[in-house]
């Protein structure tokens, strides 16, 4: 968990993206910044720089020639693994391998692939919402939102139901341990590690019609994947998909909850919902990455130094008043967005179809059960900070 | 009207697909091309610079068809 560091004293050159100030309310503090400080400095992680304007968050995402991938979740040591694999490729991944790592995985994701699993989600959705019938009271967080992507990466691993509180345990564990001690994160880490290996041998054993069985046949150029490879990439992907669809679709429900008029327009107007979610996923982008600085180098007047973190909030570039109108407003039916939620360049979100269809089906479900609802407690509600940012507790009173 | 898309600013983001299905298709990848030569059929125009205006890595461009209007042929040349 976070928590661990000293208050933050100013924005500008002590920022520390897992603050509860920055948790709870991000947006006035990147708003000031891109007025004042457009690229933040701050000496907590041994070095990080923060970019709040669309255009140096782009401009670094494009550039793979001074920024490595090789670790993307800011933390208090520096990545064991070497570019350009990484530790879970390819979002850890540097070209020209990257290309070739992220085309293994990029056909399970493409959109015709993932339309396949709508009705499975749909009714799972609905399962879980049936669940729920009679309660005056859901923590959309916990009851709701975090189960839907857990299960369904699970059914595309193949790894057992049964197992899905843990793999919420490895997210914490990856995701919110960041300002640890290395040597404690290490062990942390282990026990993804040993979890992993475990479902990879039964695999071997015992293949079959399933993700993990694909990536352990797939080659590059003829050559098997090292099963570090294997490993990694199934990490990222129990990793990556889980608590940031989950962000996406509390953040979603919070939105609907606070504000009546988008909520009932979206009750009247179901066929609204697809333009809504990207709004949606502009205005509360859950997912901030990071990369490293390879070698020495000024940045717009920056004089970062190799090894220096930087972080990329896509959230804050999707609130920039230079990349889009009336950014700090949410417009339910906003036609023009080129939100950047999914990040930008070649590591755009491997998984965002499946993500994207996982949130309609989520928010689609919720309202055709819960059409009326608004928050129970203000004071209950609880964002996670860092690099992933949505409600962890978020409890809805049922009309 | 025609549009074109750029293979390699595209990076599979898959909003053009979803907005405009008549008018992109996507490779295995999920990386999007033109359908046909790119031309835009009748009607659909509208469509086509909804499908411009919210792909983030911009990487479709439209190009309007100047020769259709007369009062502005030539002008370009």
């Amino acid at each position: 968990m976070s928590g661990h560091h000293p208050p933050v004293s100013d924005w500008a050159t002590d920022f520390d993206h897992t603050d509860e100030v920055w948790a709870a309310d991000p947006f006035p503090i990147w708003d000031e910044l891109r007025e004042t400080c457009p690229v933040a400095h701050s000496d907590r992680y041994g070095g990080v720089w923060l970019p709040t304007r669309h255009d140096d968050v782009s401009a670094i995402a494009y550039d793979t020639e001074h920024f490595t991938s090789r670790s993307i979740i800011v933390n208090e040591g520096r990545p064991l693994a070497e570019a350009p694999v990484g530790i879970a490729p390819p979002i850890s991944s540097d070209p020209p391998f990257h290309r070739d790592a992220r085309r293994l995985l990029l056909p399970a994701f493409s959109p015709k692939a993932i339309a396949p699993l709508e009705p499975f989600t749909r009714a799972y959705c609905h399962e879980l919402l049936d669940a729920l019938a009679g309660h005056h009271v859901i923590d959309a967080a916990a009851e709701y939102a975090q189960h839907i992507p857990v299960r369904v990466i699970a059914k595309m691993l193949g790894f057992p139901e049964a197992d899905a509180d843990q793999f919420r345990g490895f997210v914490q564990d990856v995701l919110e341990g960041v300002d640890l001690p290395p040597e404690e994160r290490i062990e942390n880490f282990g026990r993804l590690d040993a979890y992993l290996t475990a479902q990879v041998q039964d695999h071997v054993d015992h293949p079959r019609d399933d993700l993990t069985s694909y990536l352990l046949q797939a080659d590059i150029d003829g050559q098997p994947l090292e099963p570090s490879h294997v490993g990694g990439t199934i990490a990222l992907l129990l990793i990556a998909g889980i608590d940031t669809t989950w962000s996406a679709i509390g953040a979603s429900l919070w939105h609907l909850a606070t504000h009546p008029d988008d909520r009932a327009r979206l009750v009247a107007e179901p066929e609204l919902v697809p333009v809504a979610i990207e709004e949606l996923l502009r205005a509360y982008a859950p997912v901030t990455m990071a990369r490293l600085v390879i070698d020495d180098f000024d940045y717009e007047g920056c004089p970062m130094r190799q090894d220096d973190w930087v972080l990329l909030p896509f959230p804050a570039a999707n609130r920039d008043p230079e990349a889009f109108d009336r950014a700090d407003e949410v417009i339910i039916d906003r036609a023009e967005n080129r939100h950047a939620a999914f990040g930008l360049g070649i590591h755009r979100c491997a998984g965002s179809n499946l993500a994207r269809m996982e949130l309609q089906v989520a928010l689609s479900a919720w309202l055709e059960h819960f059409p009326d609802f608004s928050v129970d407690d203000v004071d209950r509600v609880r964002w996670s900070g860092g690099q992933v940012r949505g409600p962890r507790t978020l409890p809805l009173r049922i009309a | 009207m025609r549009l074109t898309v750029d293979p390699d600013k595209c990076q599979g983001h898959n909003r053009c697909y979803s907005l405009a299905p008549e008018l992109f298709d996507v490779d295995d990848y999920g990386y999007a091309h033109e359908i046909g030569d790119g031309t835009v059929p009748a009607g659909f125009e509208e469509r086509a610079r909804l499908a411009a205006a919210n792909c983030p890595e911009f990487a479709i461009a439209i190009h309007d068809d100047v020769q259709t209007d007369p009062a502005v042929q030539g002008a370009g040349e």
